[in-house]
């Protein structure tokens, strides 16, 4: 077998509960985005694109629908003879049965996939972000620079940096400082959570952190802290784009918006960067006679009788008669019924919303977002307030 | 009952010049991102056909491209799957054949090859969510030589190459003839056909010996010889016999019965090729009405009674009323367009003004510019 440059190791094992019902029957990776595609798609698409072909997706919380969807990787052009995507979820082994705890010990778990392509760099990626990232010009900094690890890191806001792992670093980027969510961070170079390793050198530090009993096994909080204390070649490769945590209602909301208007703040097309996700047949956007979509996102499979203002709707949604979808997000196989009223509401997958329905309120804001969780059903005539969470029994 | 789907790519192809100009029929574009055989092409995989040959004419790329390895029908096999049969034929010096007789031989080795009890032959002309399935199933338990499907319909508005039937008792075929003359409602045949393989071989070794070289003169019309029955098609089903029939079928799509007839009929979808496009975008200047619209588009300006396939866009200030702008066209602010055909990567400029009429409508070619 040819030997790989790089491969991928994504992390998409994580619960993601600040995204509440979404993520009651799903992972986070797997949460709906923009209309037609999936958290995931977006890191996967970007190893696609960056000509990494091999991309271990370890899956540990809900992993059905993840494991479905990725299947044989073919929707990322990931179904490769020698590589492609392959899903690596927690196994029981000669030494008892371990599940993965923290982000460091998932991938060392999984050491005898990393040896087995047995690549000469290894790029951790974690299935939370929205963004659009070429990794080879990273890999070729980190080969330039001799780096045992670069760390890719954007500048955020100086008031929102105690959030990340923030970092400072010299004229070579070379890094000497990295702290985990700071009280009072001295820069606002935030790490991405975008790692990319020397194979042999994290196969050595995961060895090493495993059998350490103080170890929280995360890369933020033990592996990259030690590194820098051994005076390791720590580097960073600095991102300019869009990039954006998704971890919340509200930026999920906002991510979803920023895809909106005729110069988006994020736009998917446009450029050679394109995002692949998984297709369904579903025939194009139907629009009856008063159905009408402004400022909006619409998507194949669609029946638009209502009016969409401002909201980013999923494949296969009805929107009857007389409803208004204002500042929503609806994701995929919803009906929402007719006479009913939408107002900064996110609507997950096949939810039934009868008809004269109201969600929102007065209050209604990007703060206060109200969330119907996959497969309910609301009876005709439901109400139901801003902010607050409704899930199917 | 392993059945083997043969399409014709190309047959009524001249009855529609300005779409295949640029491509053989099967890869005419309809409904905002399908092409036609996708119609023909998903009943037989839904109906559980994963043999499919697909005999082509001339300039056959656009096919090529489109259905690729078969992977978007699920006919990537390794057993069977989707296989291109290049033009050959004997019978025509080495060259390309001259009628769907002649076809059907130069691809006998192929059928011969193939293990199936039936062979399933269908034309690209026709929109229909079809499961083939239970016509199969008659098929066989009718021990016939071939089912022939047909539709109900007035002969005024069809065209006049195709055969009219006659079914007696148990839906067998008494009669078939020629069209021309008739009068009123007709069970018209739509060129499908279901023929037990063995059958289908052993007329194709003595065809020169029986002086058989046509399918609808010298094998259908001869139902004393063969046992041909009748599979009537219900529901929606339409044949594009010419450019307005193919701008007045496409219309049809609007109606949402149809949508959920043709897209959605018994869980079966019809599949095409993976475009990965973007959602559709629609700004705040945007109007639409009673349209279809596809993935990748941009939608700025007024759109009515329209369908708009994947990656157009419509300026701001343009007008697009019962219009179809094929893939990838471009409409530019001020022009407003009524009863217009636009193939792919066509462009309007500003300011311009178009009409056709429904049964006449104004074609743009394909890279187009006005």
């Amino acid at each position: 077998m040819k030997k790989k440059q790089c491969v991928a190791m994504l992390l998409a094992g994580g619960q993601g509960s600040r995204l509440k019902a979404l993520t009651t029957t799903v992972a986070k990776p797997a949460v709906s985005f923009g209309g037609k595609y999936r958290i995931i798609d977006f890191p996967l698409s970007n190893c696609t694109n960056s000509g990494i072909d091999t991309v271990g997706v370890l899956t540990q919380y809900q992993p059905l629908v993840l494991n479905e969807y990725i299947g044989t990787g073919e929707s990322w052009d990931l179904d490769r003879k020698n590589g492609g995507a392959h899903v690596l979820a927690p196994y029981q082994a000669k030494r008892g049965a371990r599940w993965y705890e923290g982000t460091a010990n998932a991938i060392y778990q999984n050491i005898q996939f990393l040896n087995k392509y047995d690549s000469e760099h290894v790029l951790i990626l974690s299935g939370d972000h929205i963004y659009k990232m070429d990794y080879s010009r990273m890999l070729a900094q980190h080969i330039d620079t001799d780096a045992d690890i670069t760390i890719a890191v954007i500048d955020v806001p100086m008031d929102e940096a105690s959030r990340f792992g923030i970092m400072s670093y010299d004229k070579t980027k070379k890094i000497f400082d990295f702290a985990e969510k700071p009280k009072e961070p001295k820069s606002n170079h935030a790490s991405m959570g975008v790692y990319m390793f020397k194979k042999d050198v994290l196969v050595r530090m995961l060895t090493e952190d495993d059998e350490d009993p103080d170890s929280e096994k995360d890369f933020g909080k033990n592996i990259i802290p030690k590194m820098l204390k051994l005076n390791m070649r720590v580097f960073a490769y600095q991102f300019e784009g869009y990039w954006k945590d998704v971890g919340t209602l509200k930026s999920l909301w906002e991510a979803n918006m920023d895809l909106l208007g005729l110069e988006p703040v994020f736009a998917l097309d446009g450029d050679a960067w394109k995002i692949y996700s998984g297709n369904n047949a579903y025939p194009p956007a139907l629009f009856m006679k008063e159905g009408s979509a402004s400022d909006s996102i619409v998507t194949e499979g669609d029946i638009i009788a209502g009016k969409v203002v401002h909201s980013v709707i999923g494949e296969g949604v009805t929107i009857e008669e007389g409803a208004v979808v204002e500042n929503s997000v609806i994701f995929s196989g919803s009906v929402i019924g007719a006479g009913s009223r939408i107002s900064y509401a996110i609507i997950d997958e096949n939810v039934t919303i009868g008809k004269n329905c109201v969600l929102g309120d007065k209050k209604s804001s990007p703060d206060r977002i109200a969330l119907v969780g996959r497969d309910t059903v609301l009876p005709d005539g439901t109400e139901i307030e801003s902010g607050s969470v409704t899930e199917a029994e | 009952m392993k059945t083997l789907g043969i399409i014709f790519s190309n047959i009524h192809e001249r009855d529609i010049p300005e779409l295949t100009k640029v491509r053989t029929l099967a890869s005419v574009p309809f409904g905002g991102r399908y092409r036609l055989i996708d119609f023909v092409l998903s009943g037989m995989v839904n109906s559980g056909i994963t043999n499919v040959g697909i005999i082509t004419k001339y300039n056959y790329q656009s096919l090529m491209d489109h259905v690729q390895s078969g992977k978007n029908w699920d006919l990537s096999r390794k057993n069977g799957g989707l296989t291109i049969l290049p033009p050959f034929s004997e019978d025509a010096g080495g060259g390309v054949f001259t009628s769907r007789f002649e076809a059907i031989k130069s691809v006998a080795s192929y059928i011969r090859h193939n293990e199936a009890d039936y062979v399933v032959m269908a034309d690209c002309d026709v929109i229909c969510n079809l499961d083939f399935a239970p016509a199969i199933a008659e098929h066989e338990r009718k021990g016939a030589d071939i089912t022939m499907f047909y539709r109900e319909k007035n002969v005024a508005d069809t065209d006049y190459e195709r055969l009219i039937v006659e079914t007696g008792e148990d839906g067998r075929i008494v009669k078939t003839c020629g069209i021309e003359g008739a009068k009123g409602v007709h069970k018209v045949y739509t060129d499908f056909m279901i023929i037990t393989r063995r059958l289908l071989l052993y007329i194709l070794d003595h065809s020169a010996q029986w002086g058989i070289s046509s399918f609808s003169r010298d094998i259908l019309s001869n139902v004393r010889e063969y046992k041909i029955y009748g599979y009537e098609l219900d529901g929606y089903c339409v044949a594009v016999n010419s450019l307005a029939d193919y701008y007045a079928h496409s219309m049809e799509l609007l109606n949402p019965e149809v949508v959920r007839e043709l897209f959605y009929k018994g869980g079966a979808g019809i599949y095409t090729k993976v475009r990965d496009s973007v959602p559709a975008k629609f700004t705040d200047t945007a109007k639409v009405t009673n349209s279809m619209i596809a993935d990748g588009c941009l939608i700025e300006g007024e759109v009515a009674n329209s369908i708009i396939f994947r990656g157009c866009r419509i300026a701001k200030g343009a007008k697009v009323t019962n219009c179809i702008i094929m893939q990838d066209s471009v409409v530019e602010s001020g022009s407003t367009l009524n009863c217009v055909i636009m193939d792919k990567d066509a462009h309007v400029l500003d300011n311009r003004l178009l009409s056709g009429h429904p049964t006449h409508p104004y074609y743009i070619e394909k890279e187009g510019t006005i």
